[in-house]
């Protein structure tokens, strides 16, 4: 539905997309350490090809966004990252160290929240904590001391003792999140970790989230929410049918977009020149939706004040001026022609 | 060894944790086992009632000869005898209510005392579903017959059951079979539990974890060995424990012939679990494949019904089986009194066994689910 209402903006925009994947590879992590390198991904599932060479870079500190529909090949190249499944071709390194086997120590330097609630819901939320820090060989005041520093930034330091099933899907998210923490990774991978939680879960965990981005850790965040992507990441790697279509900052993915802000009027009457709006300067296209104009513009200000005097021009009464900012949903859909919530 | 021990140790809260599961790992077994074990004979030192053949007795002869064979039968302790007319005695049997009725002739004493005349005849009203039973009763009805009609009233000789165990004075107890018997099956069902466990924990999504820190499969399956080893020992000394105070069930053998078979039962168990997990797919297609497995396995053990019963070529088809082994190594060590050394074999095979299960679920081990 959504396609159908941006399909005449966006079919001249397509060819942006293979410059913005070619930025990729120029837009790499240049004066800062790489601490996460996904080269040439590919995995295959019989003839279901899931991820078809995934490549990027992610410097220490940095947070990126790994973005796309469901099934688009996210959780994929995520598994493959933390060393669940092995790719069939193509290599992941950890600040250099490539990461592969059982038992390769490069994983002690990976935390995995997986999109499951990976948690046994019959144990207290503190033997939850002290088998996954045992994982990483970490026992007795150690142990006890990471378990703590993890609860209290997750804050169910009170709910230590109480088994995982009588929390709420929220606690039991952020829990989720702790398990993660106890071995202090660099790389964070976040698969979905807000997936089903209400509102206020959902703004601890970002306030988590970014307290460790403020540590310096290193996050891969994946999700096909714009607005989490928006407010966390620096950059975003947006992969769909298992390619990267995009690895820009947000504000390269806005800059490359030909039209990114819209011009939303909504008039007496709908009898407007459509054409004629079109063809003024610094506008991208135009369409009615009922009574209301949308107009997209490369800049706002010089094209909005063109458009009003045209409009004006025509004898036309504004009942209500509005403007919409770019954002990720517009980036998408530009690159795939398709909507990641219709997905 | 931080990971392996805090593996193990989880293993051990969850099954813990469910109290209810807990009890009934115990508490099944000794119900079952004690139930048979007073079926099949008890603790040796006296018939139950359960197991006594109703026998119906028609005295026709009404004379000191029937009277006497009648008092005889009344005294065996295997047999509860009731005396009733014909017509009774043929519904009785008729309806299955009792297995055999015997009718004494009108002159049979008479007939019976008459050297050289006609031999008496006694009348069998038999349950054809129950023959066994009335053959034995045909038995020792021809021992009263001949201590009634006997010179001076005494056989002519006597007869003795010698039960033959490998020590002296030891009385066989049923229940020693039948709690080994009933823990064995309920130990493999907690296998199957061990291997649907595992998948349940994949299918969750916690092998993910697992799978992202650097823990070998090795440690994983290990780990899982030893907690259902440790959880399978418990079970059976809990179980013989309350088999011994409740039913003075010894180990006439050897205690640590016994604790070894437990011990190697535990690892064969443990890795029973395994295969079923490296060999289902997704818990649902593993259970019902794993429980008719598992009942085979115990049917063939000799756990429901001893496996000597068995036809010749079936007793050698059982010696593919890990269970039969269990329960004859539990046999030896507790009622037959044998010792340690005859332990040996069957722990060997049983460790065997729980290796190449375990062989074989690390080669198809995989950290995703298909």
């Amino acid at each position: 539905m959504i396609y159908a209402q941006f399909e005449p903006f966006i079919l001249p925009f397509r060819p942006f997309v293979v410059e913005v994947c070619a930025e990729a590879a120029a837009h790499s992590t240049k004066g800062y350490r790489t601490m996460l390198q996904v080269i040439g991904l590919k995995k295959a599932y019989g003839d279901l090809i899931a991820v078809d060479g995934v490549s990027f870079n992610v410097a220490k500190g940095e947070t990126i966004g790994l973005l796309g529909p469901n099934g688009a090949g996210k959780t994929t190249t995520v598994s493959m990252i933390a060393g669940l499944i092995a790719p069939d071709s193509g290599q992941v390194l950890i600040d250099g160290a490539a990461v592969s086997g059982d038992t390769n120590p490069v994983k002690r330097r990976i935390g995995l929240v997986p999109q499951d609630l990976a948690l046994y819901d019959e144990l207290p939320a503190l033997a939850n904590l002290e088998l996954f820090a045992a994982l990483y060989g970490i026992g007795g005041a150690q142990a006890a001391h990471a378990i703590h520093e993890a609860l209290v930034l997750v804050g169910l330091q009170d709910r230590a003792k109480d088994r995982v099933s009588t929390f709420s899907g929220g606690m039991k998210r952020r829990l989720n999140l702790a398990a993660a923490l106890l071995h202090d990774p660099d790389v964070l991978l976040l698969d979905e970790p807000t997936v089903g939680v209400d509102p206020q879960s959902r703004n601890a965990i970002f306030d988590n989230l970014e307290t460790l981005k403020a540590r310096g850790k290193t996050l891969v965040y994946t999700t096909h929410y714009m607005e989490e992507a928006e407010r966390l990441c620096d950059r975003i790697v947006i992969v769909d049918h298992g390619h990267v279509i995009a690895n820009d900052t947000l504000a390269g993915l806005y800059r490359r977009l030909p039209a990114s802000n819209r011009l939303l009027i909504d008039l007496e009457n709908a009898q407007v020149d459509l054409a004629g709006v079109r063809e003024l300067p610094g506008v991208a296209g135009a369409e009615m939706q009922g009574n209301r104009l949308s107009v997209l513009l490369a800049d706002l200000s010089s094209g909005a004040t063109k458009v009003l005097a045209y409009l004006a021009s025509g004898g036309h009464r504004f009942e209500s001026l509005s403007t919409a900012a770019p954002s990720l949903e517009t980036v998408f859909l530009t690159m795939t022609g398709r909507s990641l919530r219709d997905l | 060894m931080i990971t392996f021990l805090a593996l193990v140790r989880k293993d051990l809260r969850i099954f813990f944790q469910d109290r209810r599961a807990v009890i009934m790992s115990f508490v099944a077994p000794i119900l079952i086992g004690s139930f048979f074990g007073y079926v099949f004979g008890g603790d040796g030192s006296k018939y139950s009632d359960a197991g006594k053949a109703k026998v119906l007795v028609v005295d026709q002869d009404g004379g000191a000869a029937g009277a006497a064979v009648v008092r005889g039968m009344e005294a065996e302790k295997a047999l509860e005898v009731r005396r009733v007319t014909l017509d009774e005695a043929q519904e009785l049997v008729r309806k299955g209510k009792a297995s055999v009725a015997v009718r004494i002739p009108a002159g049979f004493g008479k007939q019976a005392m008459v050297p050289g005349g006609p031999r008496p005849k006694l009348t069998f009203y038999v349950d054809p579903s129950r023959t066994l039973e009335a053959k034995m009763v045909q038995g020792m009805l021809v021992g009263q017959y001949l201590r009634a009609t006997g010179r001076g009233g005494q056989m002519p000789f006597d007869t003795e059951e010698i039960p033959l165990t490998a020590k002296r004075g030891v009385i066989y107890n049923a229940y020693a079979h039948s709690f080994g018997g009933m823990a064995i099956q309920f130990i493999l069902f907690l296998g199957i539990d061990v291997g649907i466990g595992m998948l349940l924990d994949r299918q969750r999504g916690l092998w993910k974890r697992f799978a992202a820190s650097p823990l070998s499969k090795w440690t994983l399956l290990g780990s899982r060995m030893v907690s259902a080893t440790l959880i399978v020992m418990l079970i059976l000394g809990v179980v013989f424990s309350f088999a011994r105070i409740v039913f003075g069930v010894r180990m006439e053998g050897s205690l640590i012939g016994f604790a070894g078979i437990c011990a190697a039962f535990g690892m064969m168990t443990a890795s029973y679990g395994l295969l079923i997990a490296s060999i289902g797919k997704t818990p649902q297609g593993a259970r019902g494949l794993s429980i008719l497995a598992t009942l085979l396995m115990v049917m063939l053990s000799g756990a429901w019904i001893p496996s000597f019963l068995f036809p010749k070529w079936l007793q050698d088809v059982t010696k593919a089986v890990p269970a039969r082994w269990a329960m004859d190594g539990m046999d030896a060590m507790s009622w037959r009194g044998l010792p340690w050394t005859e332990a040996l074999l069957p722990m060997l095979v049983l460790v065997g066994f729980a290796c190449a299960f375990s062989l074989i679920a690390a080669a198809r081990f995989r950290w995703e689910a298909e």
